[in-house]
């Protein structure tokens, strides 16, 4: 049987029928066209998501226009993403915040927030703040972030002594990659990802969906390897939309991925076909690792995968043919389920067979510009760390574990006893959070949350900062490791609307309350960049001119033929066997552990991107609420008639743990199996001041009850929860 | 006569709707309009699946019913090219262009009370850009250009890929292709 399903997206055309005045029959001026008034650009360097990207800001008759790619832009081909064109609905949001609020009391108990002036708010936090470097010592105060302007509250923080921080994308998202990677080839993937797709002549794609997530050059350059008729390779249970675009697309039982990574370096060693050349000069453990996979052979695999064994013998052949030009992309939201750095170490020891890693069509040696730091006081040196909070646990996580962190953050003697959280929504990115955060909320002395928006965190809050969008401030220059060398710079296109401000003044007005002037000797963050762009031969004004200045390499962007290179790893070479990790007590090798089995009556929960929002962070946003209003919850046919649900109908999701979703429509689709549903993240907003997207659809983040933290790291694997339809409309069978 | 044509390449688009925001900033479309909008359509059962994306909008028909039928001039062409637009001091909202287009492809009324739809950015390609849809996609699968030129490059993608183009037997020989 063949079936189709249309679906039209962003389909309001006729929505406007409703608003036309219908007495109007004659007709009506036409309006001038766009671009005929007085327009003026200024450069800017996107934040509607953490790529990027340098574009411009235009405004015609002083009004906001339009924002459009800076051509200059390597880092971002020129071009902006779906989100970063839809940047002045950011600016123009009628929800943003607008003047600090203070938690207050009123006489009958009733607690609510009062607009406050900036003096009242910033006193009060830092006497909060010296009250805490004094009774316990300023490392209990911990930053929670995310995103390009929190430099300014870490630099805060350091100068008050204080190194404690973390961050979601780290154990919430691509931590266990990270540390993967470095525990196998002493290096990260970065950000933006190292991956030579744009010369590759084969890409592999595990549960990575680029294009439903828009990370710019990942997207572009996937594009340009279809084009250049590259072989691609999809592994997910779903058909998505790489896999749409991919001559192999292997619809994996969810969970088994890392006995199909065995078992293509089983058929690579077995075959002959790895890069033994490149073993031999950069590796450690080859023996070692072909005696570990051998059990894991094509046939046994298939048992588990679903992956029949000539498809898997004939995609590792396809990888072999191309290598070294053949990326096994590591992704990025890596925690899954738990073993998320072994499966990202196998990742990296597949590449390392095949002798892509450093290599053309693999992956790149990323290069930044050399760009001094302006000369400022030494740091204090805090008596603590982040760690210190949970001593003892995950010895190989390289960052902050936000929750290892907030944990210790609960109770009259916790470990953190304030919290500065910038740009993150913790009730949204750590799953099933929201009782602890109540708990640490309850005890914290101090809780700041420097915000744009009304989300969910500012409702934790004691004050709430109200920052300026990024079109309204200056912050750091970019200066990513990548491709090519470049600096991008952000600037105010506008004043900041409403009392907000930006995020450097507000760090340097607090750093003023707390005796560290010398650490913020500028009068105008400007005055920062302007030195450190003079000392790289370019100014403040040149780049208000270009927005973007290309600097050329100076080293080389792969290893050369047979060059010698010391890895940074204890034994100077790419671990395919990690003695660093058998001497802790942890498998030196990846090894497969079989999912939980789905409980009756319920599906996998599949959560993932789509690319009109970041998130929940952009879902309030009214030209990108416009294209995508909600998620949706995919259901297979032959599940959605056992349930009797149709497309476009509404239904709750209950966890096993007993949570209840909000409703959210159903997409009956055959891109789904029957064993799971999917749904993008960053729905289903409970703060009513988020007036456009409160309530509307579902939030995975809180029916996640069974979180597989990851022993090495602290990650929170999140794939291996369930669900199942709220009871009314399931059929009495 | 200049015969404008957009070529979208279905192979590469990833349905994310960069072309349907940037139009709207551009253009300054009311709030609750769009001139263009993107359809997916998946065929097969699972695990035997092919998705399609593409970026839909006015054809600028080579035949536009669209204007033949508009009983005020309101519905023109731009200059000596296929590019149709609507004249807001003419348009009465009758909607005769509405029920004469087979593409569904004109906004049914701009709040200040005309006919509103796809320009095709002839305030852009008057300048020698490309509209803005095109330019902003991050795949870069559409393309704009000019078929009567042989040496265009759209000219060159329809002689040299497999094509097609929507509801071929309306007669109305529309300008946007799609890659396959
Ligand atoms: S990828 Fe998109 S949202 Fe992210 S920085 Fe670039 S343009 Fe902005
Ligand atoms: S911007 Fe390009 S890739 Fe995105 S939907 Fe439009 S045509 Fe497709
Ligand atoms: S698609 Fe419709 S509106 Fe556009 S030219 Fe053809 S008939 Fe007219």
């Amino acid at each position: 049987m063949k079936r189709r399903e249309f679906i039209r997206v962003s389909s309001l055309l006729g929505a406007g029928a409703a608003v036309a005045p219908s007495f109007m029959l004659s007709g009506c001026a036409a309006k001038p066209l766009p671009g005929s008034g007085a327009v003026t650009s200024t450069p800017t360097v996107c934040d509607m998501c953490f790529w990027k990207c340098a574009g411009h800001v235009y405004r015609e008759n002083g009004e906001i226009w339009k924002i459009t790619g800076n051509p200059d832009d390597l880092h971002s081909g020129g071009r902006l993403c779906t989100r970063g064109t839809g940047g002045p609905g950011a600016y123009l949001d009628p929800d943003r915040l607008k003047q600090p609020l203070m938690r207050v009391t009123d006489a009958d108990g009733r607690q609510r927030f009062q607009e406050v002036t900036w003096d009242v708010a910033l006193d009060f936090i830092a006497d909060k703040m010296r009250g805490i470097a004094e009774t316990v010592g300023p490392e209990r105060m911990l930053m929670l972030h995310h995103g390009s302007g929190s430099r300014h509250f870490v630099h805060l923080l350091r100068a008050y002594g204080s190194n404690s921080r973390a961050e979601p994308a780290f154990a919430q998202c691509r931590g266990p990659r990270d540390v993967g990677f470095r525990l196998t080839v002493g290096e990260s993937v970065s950000s933006p990802e190292r991956t030579d797709m744009a010369n590759a002549r084969c890409i592999v794609f595990l549960g990575c969906h680029i294009g439903e997530n828009l990370h710019n050059a990942q997207v572009q350059t996937m594009a340009e390897a279809i084009n250049r008729n590259a072989t691609l390779i999809t592994v997910d249970p779903r058909f998505s939309v790489p896999a749409g675009k991919s001559q192999y697309w292997l619809p994996i039982k969810p969970g088994t991925d890392m006995a199909l990574l065995l078992s293509w370096m089983n058929v690579l060693i077995d075959e002959g076909l790895c890069d033994q050349d490149y073993i031999e000069r950069y590796t450690v453990g080859f023996e070692q690792l072909a005696a570990h996979v051998r059990p894991y052979t094509p046939e046994w695999v298939y048992l588990e995968t679903g992956i029949k064994p000539d498809v898997i013998r004939e995609t590792a052949r396809e990888m072999a043919k191309a290598a070294p030009a053949t990326v096994v992309h590591p992704g990025r939201h890596a925690t899954w389920y738990g073993d998320d750095t072994q499966r990202s170490r196998a990742v990296a020891i597949l590449n390392a067979l095949l002798g892509s890693w450093n290599r053309k069509g693999g992956f790149y040696i990323p290069e930044s510009v050399d760009l001094p730091e302006y000369p400022l006081p030494d740091y204090p040196t805090p008596k603590a760390q982040t760690a210190d909070a949970y001593p003892g646990k995950w010895p190989f996580a390289s960052q902050g574990v936000t929750n290892g962190a907030i944990e210790a953050s609960i109770g009259e003697d916790a470990f953190f006893k304030g919290w500065l959280v910038y740009g993150t929504n913790l009730p949204q990115s750590v799953p099933n959070v929201e009782e602890k955060l109540k708990a640490a909320a309850n005890t914290l002395d101090l809780l700041v949350v420097v915000e744009t928006m009304p989300s969910e965190m500012t409702g934790y809050a004691d004050v709430i900062l109200p920052e300026c969008t990024y079109l309204e401030r200056y912050d750091d220059l970019r200066n990513s490791g990548e491709r090519e060398p470049s600096l991008a710079l952000r600037m105010p296109a506008f004043e900041p609307r409403y009392d907000s401000k930006p995020g450097w003044w507000i760090a340097k007005q607090l750093g003023s309350r707390l005796g560290l002037d010398e650490y913020f000797p500028w009068q105008d963050y400007s005055e920062k960049l302007d030195w450190q762009l003079k000392q790289v031969g370019s100014s403040l004004e040149e780049m208000q001119r270009i927005g973007v200045k290309n600097f050329p390499r100076q080293s080389p962007l792969y290893f050369r033929p047979g060059e010698r290179v010391q890895f940074r790893t204890p034994s100077r070479k790419i671990e395919l066997y990690s003695k660093q990790l058998a001497d802790q007590g942890f498998d030196p090798m990846p090894v497969y552990t079989p999912p939980d089995p789905v409980p009756n009556g319920y599906y996998r929960l599949n959560y993932g991107r789509m690319p009109a929002h970041t998130f929940g962070k952009t879902t309030n946003n009214p030209l990108l609420f416009e294209l995508t209003p909600e998620n949706q919850l995919w259901v297979n046919p032959l599940v959605a008639s056992q349930w009797s649900l149709s497309s476009g109908d509404y239904v709750r999701l209950a966890s096993p743990a007993g949570a209840i979703s909000n409703p959210v429509r159903v997409r009956v689709t055959e891109r789904i199996g029957p064993d799971s549903v999917f749904m993008a993240h960053g729905f289903g907003h409970k703060s009513k001041r988020l007036r456009l997207t409160a309530g509307v659809g579902a939030d995975d983040a809180g029916l996640m009850s069974n979180i597989k933290i990851d022993p090495l790291m602290g990650g929170t694997g999140m794939r291996a929860n369930f669900v199942t339809f709220v009871q009314q409309r399931a059929k009495s069978s | 006569m200049t015969r404008f044509a957009m070529v979208i390449d279905t192979r590469t688009c990833i349905g994310c709707g960069d072309c349907v925001v940037a139009c709207k900033t551009e253009n300054k479309v009311p709030a609750g309009l769009n001139r263009d909008w993107i359809v997916e359509a998946t065929s097969g059962t699972y695990p035997n699946l092919k998705t399609e994306f593409r970026s839909e909008r006015c054809n600028h028909c080579s035949n536009p019913t669209c204007v033949t039928l508009c009983p005020t001039g309101a519905s023109h062409l731009w200059q000596d090219s296929n590019i149709v637009l609507v004249d807001a001091d003419k348009c009465t909202g009758c909607k005769a262009c509405i029920a004469a287009c087979p593409y569904d492809a004109r906004l049914v009324m701009h709040p200040d009370g005309y006919v509103d739809k796809c320009t095709f950015c002839h305030h852009r390609v008057e300048k020698g850009l490309d509209p803005a849809c095109v330019s902003s996609c991050p795949t870069r699968c559409m393309h704009f250009g000019d078929l009567d030129d042989p040496g265009s490059e759209v000219s060159r993608l329809l002689a040299t890929r497999s094509w097609k183009v929507l509801s071929p037997e309306t007669g109305n020989e529309p300008n946007v292709y799609y890659l396959t």
